[in-house]
């Protein structure tokens, strides 16, 4: 549950999460687009299936893999958000090749 | 200063020590295993997981009927660690296969499985070669420059990390006591009595059983046992965790029931050097993505080496002291594959006192080859 | 700015590894040395963590982020003007001996990976957090304060909803002072500094009192105070809700309270990031005071491996202005040994830096002191979760001590904790202080992780791509 800043401003774009249309700004990095956009959790664990969503967003708990336009393992906020990307929860491990 | 004593001593906690001890604790022995520390050699850490029997025993046939009696005797292991210590170890024999990325390499392998079971003695077991096509319709992803494979009912692989867990829980169920961080200097033994000590203090016991890996090079001499074994690197390729895509294990490309994938292993004759190198885990890596193309998206997420304990022709050494009896020796580097001969069979003869006759061709003596006049 | 790997250079004087205030200050005066540098950095900009986004930074209101971290823009100035170049989005993930002398490098950008080749490497990766093991610090909602903030600088965004955060260190009343001049309203703080700290903080207190961290620490806690319900003496903290956080619950003298919350945020200090120095082989000690393992240096920050240097809160932890002194002198040590300068010259370019490094100092024994997180928030028990990643929990660890797992490396075979893709970056440092705790053994006997290269993941095909040699090939094809 993250709101922005009034006065922080940017470029926006659009992306979608699991199907559903959101906004970023340009400057935004997958993960923080997602927490912007109120998504609860990104992934559930391949070892028991529990629910997981950023928590170090500088790269090293690995805890923010979403999968983006079909590949999956991806570490969101390592990676800036860009108009039409199609990010998803990453449900389990993650499949080998892209699956469309 | 420590000062213990037990009945049957073994040197060596990797899966060669704890398989055997584990082995004489059912049979109501009471067992000492001694270790070293966290930082030790442990070739076992460097397994890939394998219960295999294609392309074994060329050079001694014996060794294939060895290897088959353990595989057979896989699913046994499993289920007695199971109903001992609830743990579940994955055993899996769906067959597995030897893929070739050229035909020529296919070719090699296919006159060398011609040669292995040529040999007077080789036990019969099946195998078929396959062509690409065949190959194929077990493993729909394989990429267009595998050329065939060879494929063995007899193969599978089970999760290592589970075993050796496993091994342990169930030695200390038994009533086994494990000792870290207690390195074995000096052995010396007074009236059918060993007596094993390092800086730590000292352990006695009836009989001891040395299954130190690469250290048994140094400390068998002291018992009037040979065992000339030398390291030899092997480097090994883990990935993220992935759906389980891979049903069967290749001798270098597996899936573990965790969903990542291993890939190995080098073989390197480098001493002592423990270390990854670029180039290496670079052929690993390019082998494994032409094999399956599709695995070129995965992350790798651990790369790591170990020092198989290898003898000069290959194959395990198991021997007893003549001049000091009630000393014996076990040392592989298939410890995953003959954990159960080890368990049940080794360990079996220990506790009677005497290594069976049939294991004769793996006494040390076989090294000494009389001159010719 | 390099953003592919085709644009690296193949080969430079001093490769430095991460932009943060170390990285930053050593490619200055490297590049005024008349040394080819390059900065490898993984974010898409410069700063590092604590500087992050200050080259392009959303958020408008300059006071509300504090002037602290406006200071790092000079920094970053000088450097991105100097003749070092900036590889963005810049993954290095191996750094290995070449043959002869030198290092080669991996680096991956955009998913594609390339080996290029220096004299010198310094590492400076920075710091990240310690963990902060309490049940429930899995679940969503549950943040990093320093995870937090960088939403915070890196894209202005605040918690919107209930808000705790839980926690000892300067970085607590940092965090809660910028939401406050944000704007954000904070249910409260819960102070989990032992009481008992004070009394081993003591003899530092002078050091501290002429020390550039006191006025500042001291107005921002004051600030904070006025306007937050800060609960002291806090025992136990735990995390509750079943998808994502719901409460926290904490225990203060004796008796458990219970807070609705949206979001959690915790906090116990930073520890140095050792993963690159570990897989190159670098010797390490532990440091008892700060509690976490650290490279050896000397005072040229170089390593116990020729070539490698750590400058920055890699080589223990000091703060930014610490780190970009110590960058400045490790890029002179550097020079002397490329030929760049005379070993008089050297020093005497250095006296500045030491100058103000010393005064960057003063005071970090008494926040070492202060701010040492309590046994019971490093060291957990029952189904607390150690390895995030292979959901190992504290029992499991505990258990399986007398087992056979002396220490971390054994631990891994036998229960998968550290082998996840965090490479142990969450867990160590708890896996090895509960090993110590079950043997009654220091620390610094039970040891660490031993890593390897990748430090970061990469792709099958770009390790695939890499090059390899006729040796090489022969090691793999067995037959």
């Amino acid at each position: 549950m993250f709101r922005r800043l009034p006065d922080a401003t940017g470029d926006t774009v659009a992306f979608t999460i699991d199907g559903k249309r959101a906004q970023a700004y340009a400057s935004d990095t997958v993960a923080a687009a997602l927490l912007w956009a109120g998504v609860d959790h990104c992934r559930t664990t391949p070892v028991s299936g529990a629910k997981r969503a950023p928590y170090c967003m500088m790269g090293v708990c690995f805890e923010c893999l979403v999968t983006i336009d079909g590949v999956g393992n991806r570490q969101a906020c390592l990676i800036p958000v860009r108009d039409g990307m199609r990010v998803e929860t990453q449900r389990g491990a993650r499949a080998i090749a892209e699956e469309s | 200063m420590i000062r213990e004593e037990t009945e049957i001593a073994v040197v060596g906690g990797g899966l060669v020590g704890t398989s055997v001890a584990w082995g004489l604790a059912r049979l109501g022995k009471r067992v000492t295993v001694l270790d070293e520390g966290d930082n030790a050699y442990r070739a076992s850490r460097g397994n890939f997981a394998l219960v295999w029997v294609q392309s074994k025993g060329l050079g001694m046939a014996p060794y294939a009927a060895w290897t088959v009696r353990s595989s057979n005797a896989w699913a046994r292991l499993a289920s007695s660690l199971n109903d001992e210590t609830g743990i579940e170890v994955a055993h899996q024999r769906p067959g597995g296969l030897t893929l070739s990325l050229s035909d020529a390499e296919h070719e090699r392998r296919v006159a060398q499985m011609q040669r292995l079971h040529n040999q007077s003695d080789m036990i019969r077991y099946p195998y078929e070669v396959l062509d690409h096509a065949q190959t194929g319709k077990l493993l729909p992803d394989i990429g267009p420059q595998v050329a065939g494979s060879i494929y063995c009912p007899l193969d599978g692989h089970v999760n290592s990390l589970k075993l050796f867990r496993a091994l342990h829980a169930a030695l200390a169920a038994r009533g086994g006591s494990y000792r870290p961080n207690r390195p074995v200097e000096t052995i010396t033994s007074s009236s059918g009595a060993f007596v094993l000590s390092g800086p730590w203090g000292e352990l006695a016991a009836s009989k001891i059983v040395l299954a130190a890996g690469i250290g048994n090079a140094r400390l068998g001499p002291q018992v009037g046992l040979n065992a000339p074994v030398r390291p030899q690197r092997g480097q090994i390729i883990v990935t993220e965790k992935a759906r389980s895509f891979l049903p069967y294990p290749l001798v270098t490309v597996r899936q573990t029931d965790e969903g990542g994938v291993m890939i190995g292993d080098s073989v390197e004759e480098t001493g002592f050097e423990n270390v990854v190198t670029l180039p290496v885990i670079a052929s690993m890596a390019d082998r494994a993505v032409r094999m399956f193309p599709m695995l070129a998206g995965l992350n790798v997420v651990r790369t790591w080496s170990a020092l198989r304990v290898m003898s000069q022709d290959g194959f395990p050494i198991y021997d007893q002291s003549v001049t000091h009896p009630g000393a014996f020796l076990a040392t592989c580097h298939s410890g995953v594959t003959l954990a159960p001969n080890h368990a049940f069979d080794i360990a079996t003869q220990i506790a009677a006192g005497r290594l069976a006759d049939d294991l004769f061709p793996y006494s040390a003596r076989r090294f000494h080859v009389p001159q010719a006049a | 700015m390099i953003r592919d790997v085709e644009a690296l250079p193949a080969q430079v004087d001093l490769a430095i590894v991460g932009a943060g205030p170390a990285g930053l200050a050593a490619a200055a005066m490297a590049a005024s040395l008349g040394l080819s540098a390059l900065m490898l950095d993984e974010n898409p900009d410069v700063g590092g963590q604590i500087y992050r986004a200050i080259a392009a930074n959303p958020v408008k209101d300059r006071a509300l982020l504090g002037e602290d971290y406006w200071r790092g823009e000079a920094l970053a100035k000088e450097a991105v003007s100097s003749s070092a170049q900036h590889a963005a989005g810049a993954v290095v993930w191996s750094v290995s001996p070449l043959e002869t002398s030198g290092y080669e490098i991996g680096v991956s950008i955009a998913g594609r990976s390339r080996i290029i080749a220096a004299r010198e490497v310094m590492l400076a990766t920075g710091a990240l957090e310690r963990p902060f093991p309490i049940p429930g610090w899995t679940l969503p909602g549950v943040m990093s304060c320093g995870g937090a903030q960088t939403a915070l600088k890196a894209s202005g965004l605040v918690p919107g909803g209930r808000l705790v955060i839980a926690g000892c260190g300067p970085l607590l009343w940092l965090i809660a002072s910028q939401y406050l001049n944000a704007g954000v309203s904070i249910e409260a703080i819960l102070d989990t500094t032992p009481r008992t700290n004070w009394l081993s903080a003591l003899p530092h207190l002078p050091a501290f009192l002429i020390s550039p961290y006191l006025a500042k620490g001291l107005k921002l806690m004051l600030a904070v105070r006025q306007k937050v319900r800060v609960i002291a003496g806090i025992e136990a903290v735990r995390a509750e809700g079943t998808d994502k956080v719901e409460a926290v619950a904490y225990t203060k003298s004796g008796s458990e309270r219970r807070i609705a919350v949206d979001t959690l945020l915790l906090h116990q200090g930073v520890v140095p990031n050792i993963n690159l120095s570990n897989a190159i082989g670098c010797r390490h000690i532990w440091d008892d005071m700060q509690l976490t393992w650290k490279p050896e240096t000397d005072s040229w920050g170089a390593t116990s491996v020729a070539g490698i240097t750590v400058a920055g809160d890699g080589a223990g932890i000091a703060g930014a202005e610490a780190a970009a002194e110590r960058g400045r002198i490790a890029a002179l040590g550097v020079a002397q040994r490329l030929g760049k300068i005379d070993v008089p010259a050297r020093d005497r370019k250095a006296v500045a830096a030491r100058t103000a490094h010393a005064r960057f100092e003063r005071g970090r024994l008494f926040l070492d002191a202060m701010y040492r997180p309590a046994k019971v928030f490093r060291i957990p028990q029952g189904d607390t979760i150690v390895c995030r990643c292979e959901e190992v929990t504290a029992e499991r660890i505990r258990a399986t001590v007398p087992l056979g797992a002396t220490g971390p490396n054994q631990m891994k075979s036998f229960l998968r904790s550290g082998m996840g893709p965090c490479q142990g970056r969450l867990c160590g440092l708890t896996v090895a202080e509960l090993i110590a705790d079950v043997r009654g053994v220091p620390v610094r006997e039970v040891g660490y992780y031993r890593l390897r290269p990748p430090i970061k993941p990469i792709t099958l095909g770009e390790l695939a791509s890499m090059p390899k040699t006729e040796a090489s090939e022969k090691t793999v094809v067995r037959v």
